[in-house]
């Protein structure tokens, strides 16, 4: 098998290179590691109130990206992710309460199970295509709830409080989710454009663009996409248990609602849905109108859809398409292009 | 004795969901299209139901009269005026998007005009008449018309699917749709009034579910996966494999609520995972879902 | 004219399958489009039939031009075709099959009865699903369906593709009876003999572009063959 190429630039035949990165992609990669500095750094110069906010946003974006990568790139419209999400949280409180284990370390079991369980669920859910592997998402998602539910030992219908956090300093336990939100949006982020640059991203597109096709020319479909649902499930578990190391209460109704998903959809339709771009736009531009807009109860939410809708029907590449379409700007570029060394020579 | 009992609660249960999956069915057989508003709409139909009895007082069931032409009415504008928008270029993502929207911007309307209040239409003594067919099985006459309802709508359905100039358009439609264009077969009206059935016969089952229990904003959804399960355990691509899903899964959640009150729903869930695991065609199925 | 074809493009999508494509036909004429594979010759079907999304020139039908008319409309016009791979619905019965083509019928002669006349090989397989139809039935059944419309214009899309010879033949043989009636046809072939015998003129089609046209007894094999494979001649 041979190597494949990490590095932006590939030698080919004929005078030509294979190019990534642009030079907006350059300044923006810049700009973007001083601010997850600046941001890494945020314990020293933010409010506690500023943080938790910081917490809820990273963690959205982590979220949006996962559910991007499965409906934009991988065309699994999923309905269920929420399941990974409640299933983050009771993996936290399962680890770190009934076993003891490291409060921070039971985050990362909790992905792990996300993970585990994401296997026979894909088996089953596999099965379905399009609309309807959406719905059968939602129902599994569903039967983890109601198993959970049922199940005393976490708290039952009612849920239960994540005792093992009041053994840490409430500031110094901040600090910590705070710099553990902050790496699992920026992870997220990260693994999704590291994907798409390798192999696996040139399949995803082949795969989203003609399916048949693609595997006719070899691509594992199956297994591609599955892994792809590994990867999202994982993604979500984690971010689902660093949300409710935050916010501790842990409810089944709350933790595998049906709203984790209407928030992912509607983040990544606003910001574009299959680029790495638009879940970051659309978090911003999400808390954004939920700090404008929370006290206007459901016509919130009325409004959300209404968005989502609109953008879909109208303007499908989303807030970031209509900037990149403008100025070809790519952040996060993961096509490659033929470069001509040497343009003067003829064809 | 008293499974026997559940069974035939179960059955009655079952023309319910089946009157619910009918709708979804019949769109995905015709356009491919799920919609994930369909619970929701079945709301929207018992509230109009509920605002007609609280200004006029007559027996909810007439409400079908004016909500079900209504509802159609809806439905062909819906397909025609956005959904067909969505069916453009093979994408699966559009139309999920779109639907779920609409989901969510219907529940949160409805909350807002209604408020999260329990409701329900009161269709009088009809509701407790019962049957007494033995010492321990007693058959309410209300479930009964439900079930006898929801058998002769699908078989309405499968009527005109089989037999009229519609019906074969649905077909052709659904096989070859570029084709069915060259056969002068206008698409997007053979959409939108595909759509219209839908949300009929989803209303009829809204106003009937509004009778039977109460409802709230947020409940579509809920109807909204118990007829993607009829659907599934019935076999995609079959009418009567829609009936037979609903029956099984009325079966199934009565039979789960006697082992636990909280286990009902569950056991339906469970019978939907273990019809897609072993057996994915469904009972009656012609096609692997697609 | 019946039909007028003039200065047509089309696409699909960024590719451009035909150029500046002019063709006419009188009314109860036969016509036949030959060409390589790839030329063009179904395209120019398909926009005539309205199929092609993106369409430049203008395609006129009994001096009407049908710039923007929907696919389904051009049948209540008369316009009927018989699709390449002939494209029968699976799901339906021989006969409904038959009932579709006549979802929007003009007035005329044709009927399921006539039909099965015509093509007996049919008769005995009305409750048939399409599926389960040989290659050479499906296509009669194709042919049949079109009729059922009473087209004043009858496109036929590669009728010998995937069948035997025999079959062919016994197709063709059938095409004077259809064609008795004063309908036009346009029909597009691989094989050149069956189409020029079968055509009253013909068109060739190169790359997107007519090579060659004109009465097809009047074409030499030489004309024909250099249009055909785009040699220019010494």
């Amino acid at each position: 098998m041979s190597a494949t190429p990490t590095s932006a630039e590939v030698a080919a035949p004929g005078g030509r290179r294979v190019q990534r990165a642009t030079l907006a992609s350059r300044v923006w990669l810049i700009l973007g590691l001083v601010a997850v500095a600046v941001l890494a750094a945020g314990p020293l110069w933010a409010l506690d109130s500023v943080l938790r906010t910081l917490i809820g946003f990273f963690t959205l974006l982590a979220l949006a990206t996962m559910w991007n990568l499965l409906a934009g790139y991988a065309g699994l419209v999923s309905i269920g992710q929420q399941a990974y999400v409640g299933l983050g949280a009771y993996g936290l409180l399962y680890f770190a309460d009934t076993l003891g284990l490291n409060l921070f370390l039971s985050v990362l079991v909790a992905g792990l199970v996300g993970a585990l369980v994401a296997i026979p669920t894909a088996a089953l859910a596999f099965r379905l295509r399009g609309g309807y592997f959406a719905i059968g998402t939602w129902v599994i998602a569903e039967v983890y709830r109601l198993v959970v539910s049922n199940v005393s030992q976490l708290g039952g219908g009612s849920g239960l409080t994540l005792r093992a956090a009041s053994e840490y300093d409430r500031t110094a336990r901040l600090f910590a989710t705070y710099e553990l939100a902050l790496a699992v949006g920026v992870g997220a982020v990260v693994v999704a454009y590291v994907l798409l640059r390798r192999r696996l991203g040139l399949a995803l597109t082949a795969i989203r663009d003609a399916e048949a096709s693609a595997q006719s020319l070899g691509v594992h479909v199956f297994r591609t996409k599955f892994l792809v649902y590994l990867v999202a499930a994982f993604g979500c578990s984690l971010a689902g248990a660093v949300i409710y190391l935050n916010l501790l209460r842990v409810q089944p109704e709350a933790a595998f609602s049906i709203n984790w998903t209407a928030f992912m959809i509607f983040i990544v339709v606003i910001g574009g849905v299959g680029t790495i771009e638009g879940p970051i736009i659309g978090t911003i531009v999400f808390f954004v109108l939920q700090e404008t807009l929370s006290g206007y109860g459901a016509w919130y939410l009325v409004l959300l859809g209404a968005v989502a809708v609109l953008v879909t029907l109208l303007a499908r590449r989303g807030l970031w398409g209509l900037v990149a379409d403008r100025t070809g700007w790519s952040l996060f570029p993961v096509q490659r292009r033929l470069q001509d060394l040497h343009p003067s020579e003829g064809r | 004795m008293t499974w026997v009992n559940d069974v035939v609660q179960g059955l009655l249960l079952g023309g319910l969901y089946a009157l619910f999956a009918t709708g979804l069915s019949l769109m995905f057989g015709v356009m491919r299209l799920v919609n994930l508003a369909h619970g929701d709409l079945s709301i929207v139909a018992a509230f109009v139901a509920l605002a007609i009895v609280d200004t006029v007082p007559v027996n909810p069931l007439w409400t079908v009269l004016v909500v079900v032409p209504l509802m159609f009415g809806v439905g062909y504008l819906l397909q025609r005026g956005m959904l067909n928008y969505t069916l453009r270029g093979g994408d699966p993502l559009p139309p999920v998007l779109v639907t779920f929207g609409l989901s969510i911007i219907i529940q949160n309307l409805l909350l807002e005009v209604f408020s999260a209040d329990s409701q329900g239409l009161d269709a009088g003594r009809i509701e407790d008449a019962s049957i007494r067919i033995s010492d321990r099985l007693a058959v309410g006459w209300f479930p009964l018309l439900t079930l006898v309802v929801g058998i002769a709508v699908l078989a309405g359905l499968q009527l005109v699917i089989s037999r009229t100039r519609l019906g074969r358009a649905f077909r052709a439609t659904s096989d070859d749709q570029e084709t069915a264009r060259l056969m002068g077969i206008d698409n997007r009206a053979v959409y939108a009034v595909a759509t219209g059935i839908a949300l009929a016969t989803v209303a009829i089952a809204g106003i009937v579910l509004g009778i039977r229990t109460t409802f709230t904003p947020s409940v579509g959804p809920t109807r909204l996966i118990f007829a993607f399960e009829a659907v599934v355990i019935g076999g995609l691509g079959s009418i009567w494999g829609t009936l037979a899903g609903g029956l099984v899964l009325g079966v199934a959640q009565t039979l789960g609520a006697q082992i636990s009150p909280g286990w009902g729903v569950l056991a339906g869930h469970l019978v939907f995972l273990a019809v897609l695991a072993f057996r994915p065609t469904g009972l009656l199925g012609r096609t692997v879902p697609a | 004219m019946l039909l007028q074809v003039e200065r047509v493009a089309s696409f699909y999508g960024d590719f451009q399958a035909l150029f500046d494509v002019s063709v006419q036909v009188a009314e109860g004429e036969t016509v036949a489009v030959i060409g390589a594979n790839g030329a063009g010759k179904s395209t120019l079907l398909k926009t005539v039939a309205g199929l092609m999304a993106r369409t430049t020139g203008t395609v006129a039908f009994d001096g009407r031009s049908l710039d923007g008319m929907p696919t389904h409309r051009r049948l209540g016009l008369g316009i009927a075709m018989v699709p390449e791979g002939r494209r029968i619905f699976p799901s339906l019965t021989v006969e409904e099959n038959l009932q579709v083509g006549a979802h929007r019928s003009r007035p005329g002669p044709w009927r399921v009865r006539r039909v099965l006349e015509v093509f007996p090989a049919l008769a005995d397989k009305r409750g048939r699903p399409g599926s389960r139809l040989s290659g050479g039935e499906q296509q009669m059944l194709a042919i049949g369906r079109a009729l059922m419309a009473n087209p004043r214009l009858l496109l036929l899309d590669e009728v010998s593709l995937g069948l035997a010879p025999v079959v062919v033949k016994r197709i063709y043989e059938t095409l004077p009876e259809i064609v008795g009636n004063g309908a036009t046809v346009v029909l597009v072939e691989q094989d050149i003999g069956q189409a020029l015998r079968a055509a009253d003129r013909a068109y060739c089609l190169l790359e997107g572009r007519v090579a060659l046209h004109g009465p097809s007894q009047g074409l030499t094999r030489q004309q024909v063959t250099d249009a055909y494979f785009g040699m220019r001649s010494a």
